[in-house]
């Protein structure tokens, strides 16, 4: 008997005023699978992620997690948003807003359990914050900020971890590092992660599956099946090329040919 | 209702509305609504002050409203924008509580000092008030690209050499000066509304700025010539109808643009 | 003692009645106005006390308690903000300054109205700067049950208040309804606003509800020490305040003695002063000049006046 994948998109569409954003986007996650969302920006990652976290109703299409129709704020999913502007005079430390992860939905007063402080002491220690636990969270980096963000949202124990667009505004030391925790936090706790990002490269270590995102379109499947000239030829309805050169993958388009929609690269660098 | 110290009255209530106008179209533009609101107040404790010294009013006006934009632009620089507007706003009020308390004539005095008064300026300090305005309009003109830039632009502007924070400081103190000048009339609490509501319905109806700037000043002549005839007429205070007739502008400009927007083809957006 | 205290000061039962109604207030007012501060929503909570204005000389014409009508101007100006909610910042604070125009512009009428169909005098003193030593001690209980219904809603819904204030984002993803909150945050705030009215005036009312909150903020690191001292700081604000006002009717014989609004409006100011100092600011912790480490540009902050963090 085979489990329920943790997450099923099934046949998507999404159009904002007559502009078809998403169409009949599909994939599957299963548990505990690192999975990487790619497109360029301005393609629909965002959209698509709201849609499964229940922010945005889709024009057709069905979401399941763990089998279920999904309703917004169900305990099953973590999630990270793209730009989180933290005010530095909110008094809210690192350690409190890992804390509120647990019960910000919850009316009323009630202190929290020592088990609870436990917990969110286990938290900020496995995505190394417990040098700033009591810093006021306005106050951190954005790599700093990233680690409590991701802390807020795995501790209420989801099943799958959403993050928009982590690593955009990173150096590429903290971009590794984010990589890097998340895979291991990812993988201690059993959670299943889908990550958006324009580039694919950052976390091709770490990436067991893709879903490439094109022109509202989306072919899914482990980077070998998908990251071929046949199959994003296809997507993109003109021939690309794709390279590979010292463990990266660079997609490039024909001169001449569409190719506004083809992700960015990073300059290569000669390591 | 034209003779007498009517006269007076139309006259500093033009010179309050072009003012008003003029300076009310950057204060839309740059979200400065609360200093507009709060700079004022300084003038009430100037005011207060001044009587109970028994020096000419306007200068007192003219100091603590100084002080008041002062206070907002360097305590800003420290600590949030709108926690510091708000006390140094209490902060003046208090202060010309302070002031009237110690006098005689408490009650009238607050009313008219607040919300306004025909007789508000005596013919011998039309000059003064007319001079401070040219002052003001003048020193817009001069200011006039660099503060269209920091306040649509902030960071441009920077790079550009643009200094924000003199920038910030030189349009609150235009601001106080406009406000010594249009507070007498029209009062305290009810000014920041003839800076707010005919440039944010001016900007409703046109998008270029120069047509803007003066649309807003015709509307501001309007709402205070209106303000004026209607306070005579009823008794009721100046304050009241420029409160209401502000609002009317505002609510018509909203309208226009919600109708421009909802029957025009996609893509031409008005300045919001 | 005689210098600090005059006479009569302890015996007096409208001193008595001040401390406790003042003191009430001031608890009230910090730990909204905690919230207000950090929802930035500085602007809509003044704004909301020039409603109260309306509000309370509106009821003032119609023979009402002043109470009720400070509050049911702040509830229903409360509530339109809340509702309009325009989108852009900007738009927002002229929107709000707009409706706080309007309502002034009522107000002034209505206390013209005051004053010349009513008999009693002082309408104009009494509502926009405050009675707190001339306060109806029929009214007190209202003002006690106001105070603890308040007090515990905050305390019911400051959870996803706080989260919502933090990020929008991460409470609609949590399934939390900013608008409900957003909605009940306000009529916490009107309420807040309606009780400091009557002890402080209602035009100076943002004094006690910004100014030990923001003060507070400054020297704190968590929201539960920033509440706890923002009550300290507005009970010792409003005591002090009563004590020098009533001292001060000694202070020279020809006057009637400064207003209590004044010297607590005072008070609170210096204190936030004090707080900018050097010393003040490593209480909370921060590093040096605040913000994010060096390179990093600290997020520009819109003075947003309405509903939650955009």
């Amino acid at each position: 008997m085979t489990v329920a994948p943790v997450l099923e998109v099934d046949g998507i569409s999404v159009s904002f005023s007559g502009r078809t954003v998403l169409d009949g986007v599909s994939f599957e996650i299963r548990r505990g699978e690192f999975t990487g969302l790619i497109g360029s920006n301005g393609v629909g990652k965002t959209t698509l992620l709201r849609v499964i976290l229940g922010l945005q109703r889709p024009d057709s299409g069905q979401v399941r997690v763990l089998g279920q129709s999904l309703s917004a704020g169900g305990r099953s999913l973590g999630y990270v948003p793209q730009k989180v502007l933290l005010d530095p005079d909110i008094p809210i430390r690192a350690r409190d807003l890992v804390a509120l992860g647990l019960d910000a939905q919850r009316y009323g007063f009630g202190r929290r359990t020592k088990a609870q402080r436990e917990l969110v002491a286990k938290m900020l220690s496995d995505v190394d914050a417990e040098g700033f636990a009591d810093a006021r969270v306005g106050t951190l980096s954005g790599g700093e900020q990233q680690r409590v963000l991701i802390a807020h949202a795995l501790i209420s124990g989801p099943r799958l971890l959403l993050l928009d667009e982590p690593l955009a505004n990173l150096d590429p030391k903290s971009v590794q590092e984010i990589v890097a925790l998340l895979h291991r936090v990812a993988s201690d706790n059993g959670v299943a992660v889908l990550l958006s990002a324009h580039e694919m490269n950052a976390v091709l270590p770490v990436m067991d599956r893709i879903v490439y995102l094109t022109q509202g379109r989306a072919a899914s499947g482990t980077t070998d099946e998908v990251v071929r000239p046949e199959v994003l030829s296809k997507l993109y309805g003109h021939h690309v090329d794709v390279l590979k050169l010292h463990g990266r993958v660079l997609v490039v388009a024909e001169p001449g040919a569409e190719n506004d929609d083809v992700p960015d690269h990073p300059p290569v660098t000669v390591t | 209702m034209f003779s007498g110290f009517m006269v007076n009255a139309w006259e500093v209530g033009t010179i309050v509305a072009i003012v008003a106008g003029v300076v009310g179209f950057f204060v839309v533009l740059r979200g400065s609504a609360f200093p507009a609101h709060a700079i004022p107040n300084g003038a009430f404790a100037g005011a207060a002050g001044a009587n109970l010294i028994g020096i000419n009013p306007l200068v007192g006006l003219g100091v603590f409203s100084l002080l008041a934009a002062l206070g907002i632009g360097s305590l800003s620089r420290r600590g949030r924008a709108d926690v510091v507007t708000a006390l140094v706003l209490v902060m003046m009020l208090a202060l010309g509580a302070a002031f009237l308390s110690q006098s005689t004539e408490y009650e009238p005095q607050i009313f008219s000092l607040l919300f306004g008064e025909i007789l508000g300026v005596s013919s011998s300090k039309i000059v003064p008030v007319a001079i401070l305005g040219l002052v003001s309009i003048v020193a817009i003109a001069v200011l006039y690209r660099r503060l269209v830039l920091n306040s649509i632009a902030p960071e441009i502007a920077t790079a550009r050499g643009i200094q924000p924070y003199r920038t910030d400081m030189a349009f609150l103190v235009v601001l106080a000066c406009a406000t010594t000048v249009t507070v007498p009339v029209v009062g305290a609490l009810l000014i920041f509304t003839l800076m707010i509501g005919p440039p944010a319905a001016a900007r409703c109806f046109t998008d270029r700025p120069g047509i803007a700037i003066a649309g807003s000043v015709v509307l501001a002549l309007l709402t205070v010539w209106a303000a004026l005839a209607s306070s005579y007429e009823f008794n009721w205070p100046v304050g009241f109808f420029v409160g209401a007739f502000s609002a009317a502008w505002y609510g018509l400009g909203r309208i226009y643009a919600w109708w421009r927007r909802t029957s025009a083809p996609r893509g031409s957006g008005t300045m919001e | 003692m005689h210098f600090l205290f005059e006479p009569g000061f302890f015996t007096s039962g409208p001193v008595r009645t001040a401390a406790v109604i003042g003191a009430l207030t001031a608890v009230v007012s910090a730990v909204v106005g905690v919230f207000t501060v950090v929802r930035s929503q500085s602007f809509a909570g003044h704004a909301l006390t020039d409603v109260a204005t309306t509000g309370g000389s509106g009821a003032f014409l119609l023979g009402l308690s002043p109470l009720s009508g400070f509050i049911a101007g702040g509830v229903v100006g409360g509530g339109a903000m809340e509702m309009i909610g325009v989108e852009r910042a900007r738009s927002r604070d002229v929107a709000t300054g707009i409706v706080l125009g309007a309502a002034t512009g009522c107000s002034a009428l209505f206390l013209y109205l005051d004053t010349t169909q009513s008999a009693t005098t002082g309408a104009t003193q009494q509502i926009l700067f405050g009675s707190i030593f001339t306060i109806d001690p029929s009214t007190v209980p209202t003002i006690v049950i106001l105070s603890a219904a308040t007090l515990l809603g905050i305390g019911v819904i400051h959870r996803p208040l706080l989260l919502g204030s933090v990020s929008a984002e991460l409470a609609s993803a949590r399934g939390i309804s900013l608008r409900v909150v957003g909605l009940l945050f306000m009529l916490a705030l009107a309420i807040a606003v309606g009780l400091s009215s009557i002890a402080i005036g209602s035009i100076l009312s943002t004094a006690l509800l910004i100014g030990p909150a923001a003060t507070a903020l400054r020297i704190t690191r968590s929201l539960r020490t920033a509440v706890a001292v923002a009550c300290f700081l507005g009970v010792l604000t409003t005591w002090l305040g009563i004590l020098l006002a009533y001292d001060s009717v000694s202070w020279d014989p020809s006057s009637q003695g400064l207003p209590v609004s004044f010297f607590i409006v005072a008070i609170v100011f210096l204190l936030y002063l004090a707080s900018g100092l050097p010393f003040a600011r490593q209480l909370s912790g921060r590093r040096a000049g605040g913000g994010p480490p060096q390179g990093e540009i600290p997020p520009r902050r819109e003075d947003a006046s309405l509903g939650a963090a955009v």
